[in-house]
């Protein structure tokens, strides 16, 4: 435990000195901005006092946004060889994961708090519903973790950083955008239709966004978070048989 | 202290080690000596449990290095080649996190890591970024970070590399005296550096061990070849036959410079033949103004050690 808390500080920091984080900061801030006062309805006389609007469009930004966060996890540890010390101080490999993740998430956190703000604007000005506010930010939390989990794994699969940022960019769109506009709109039926509801990141995101905190949707999350990372451990792992 | 067996490494179809064996005793200090690529790195990697071997078996302080791993990691301060750090971190900053690592509680943590510091010569540095350091004072961060634990073994891979003079030296003694209360394994490609620093060196070329013992032993398998070289005026010819026909000498190679016999003389079976020359000379009345014997050096012994192995690697294979 205190050798993930030590990799978590350490990355932690490590975004705090990456301009990189800092641009990712911005630009998701910004862009919750505009959703919330522009794109959506959210901050208009006369509409819901909520934030699901603006919450709808979240995952596609993170889809983006996260593996940016992410690229540098572990690829950067193989081009730099410092690696080499890590894998040989007294940490596991599964150490090194969990605490790169926490880190990450706890960044994650850091950007999804300064949403916060909406919400203190909407009590301002209106009268929100807290509980649906939660659950969406459950849902948002949720999501988050999944993403930076999958960002992690691909990150481990390469040293290359932009490989790394493409490549979980790419599938997280794949999971969350292209399985959802299927569903939606296309004429799939059976096994195929069955599979993509599954994996549909957007549909299960917007059952916490409508107040709906589902076992179901829950265990998804989680054990998605869990499988990637397990994937990041054993890729780390094989590595060293190279 | 460290015990090594049979130990090979393949990556796919090269064989980076083969089959070494060695065991180092506690409080040693032992050189790891050979030419780039000759498995050097290899061996430390296995021995600090970055990568596995393909075969045999190794051990530091009695724990096996591939199934307690993590025992042997504890005990181990590693200084790999290219001195691997985070570039946007302080090097107080590293060195807290890596005694974290290391399992150091908060209070044990700063006073080992001053300690080291100071030692290393790291402190007037520590509050700068690493990114902003020079190679040689990066050096000195990696070895601090390797020994601010107090390791039993250290283990450092090239450890004087892209140093100035005055560093090498610094270093060196500083090797020297962490080796007191320390067992120290350090790999090189620089022959003065290991016959400086290492009570014992193993000479690696191939993968395999071709030479070991300390270096006096070393250099005494190669006395036999010991050289002398005399520069004599007189008539050419008939210097050279004379000192051809002095007892015990063997090849005699002759050459002229500004008008002295430069001779280049082998003698059989190690004998002194500069008595007999002096006698020689005043005998002719001729001049002698040089006469000096070449001990052969280590770097010699390795320079011809390792070509042997090269060409006995190239033979199987061109045929």
């Amino acid at each position: 435990m205190r050798n993930i808390l030590a990799m978590a500080q350490r990355e932690l920091s490590a975004f705090f000195y990456s301009p990189i984080a800092y641009v990712v900061l911005f630009a998701f801030t910004f862009m919750v901005g505009l959703l919330f006062v522009f794109l959506t309805e959210n901050f208009s006389p006369g509409s819901e006092a909520s934030l699901r609007d603006t919450f709808n469009w979240l995952p596609p930004l993170l889809c983006v946004a996260v593996p940016i966060l992410t690229m540098r996890l572990l690829s950067e540890e193989y081009r730099s060889g410092t690696i080499e010390t890590l894998m040989t101080a007294p940490i596991s490999d599964m150490e090194v994961i969990l605490g790169k993740y926490l880190g990450t998430l706890v960044f994650y956190l850091v950007m999804l708090g300064a949403t916060l703000f909406y919400v203190v604007l909407l009590t301002f000005f209106g009268r929100p519903d807290f509980g649906l506010l939660l659950s969406g930010y459950v849902g948002l939390v949720l999501t988050g973790s999944l993403f930076v989990a999958i960002g992690l794994f691909f990150s481990s699969i390469t040293r290359n950083q932009i490989i790394a940022a493409l490549l979980g960019a790419f599938f997280l769109l794949l999971l969350t955008i292209l399985a959802w506009i299927i569903v939606q709109f296309a004429d799939v039926k059976g096994t195929t239709r069955l599979i993509l509801q599954m994996v549909s990141v957007m549909d299960r995101f917007q059952h916490f966004n409508r107040g709906l905190v589902d076992l179901n949707n829950l265990v998804f999350f989680v054990g998605g978070t869990a499988f990637f990372l397990f994937l990041a451990v054993k890729v780390m792992e094989s590595r060293r048989w190279r | 202290m460290i015990q090594v067996k049979n130990l090979s490494k393949w990556y796919g179809p090269l064989k980076a080690v083969d089959s070494i064996s060695f065991h180092v005793r506690e409080g040693e200090i032992l050189g790891f000596l050979g030419p780039n690529g000759a498995g050097k790195t290899t061996t430390l990697r296995i021995l600090t449990c970055f990568i596995p071997a393909s075969s045999g078996a190794a051990s530091v302080a009695g724990y096996d290095v591939f199934t307690e791993s993590m025992r042997v990691r504890q005990v181990i301060g590693y200084l790999p080649e290219s001195v691997p750090l985070y570039p946007e971190m302080r090097v107080r900053e590293y060195l807290n996190f890596r005694a974290k690592l290391r399992g150091l509680s908060a209070t044990d943590r700063a006073a080992a890591i001053d300690r080291a510091a100071r030692r290393c010569r790291v402190a007037e540095f520590i509050d700068r970024p690493i990114g902003q350091l020079s190679r040689g004072m990066r050096q000195r961060v990696g070895l601090t970070e390797a020994l601010m634990h107090d390791p039993k073994v250290l283990i450092l891979d090239e450890p004087t590399v892209g140093l100035d003079p005055t560093q090498i030296r610094e270093t060196r003694n500083l090797i020297k005296e962490l080796a007191k209360s320390h067992t120290v394994i350090l790999s090189s490609h620089i022959l003065p550096e290991v016959e400086a620093t290492c009570e014992r060196t193993i000479i690696i070329a191939a993968g395999r061990i071709v030479a070991s013992g300390s270096p006096e032993e070393l250099k005494e398998r190669i006395t036999g070849s010991s050289r002398l070289i005399a520069e004599i005026r007189g008539p050419a010819d008939q210097v050279k036959s004379a000192v051809s026909q002095i007892h015990g000498v063997g090849h005699v190679e002759a050459g002229l410079v500004d008008g002295w016999n430069r001779l280049v003389i082998e003698a059989k079976g190690g004998q002194d033949v500069r008595e007999e020359i002096f006698r020689l000379t005043s005998k002719n009345g001729w001049a002698l103004r040089e006469m000096r014997r070449e001990v052969a050096s280590l770097e010699d012994f390795f320079v011809q050690i390792t070509a042997q192995q090269n060409i006995a690697r190239e033979a199987p294979s061109s045929t």
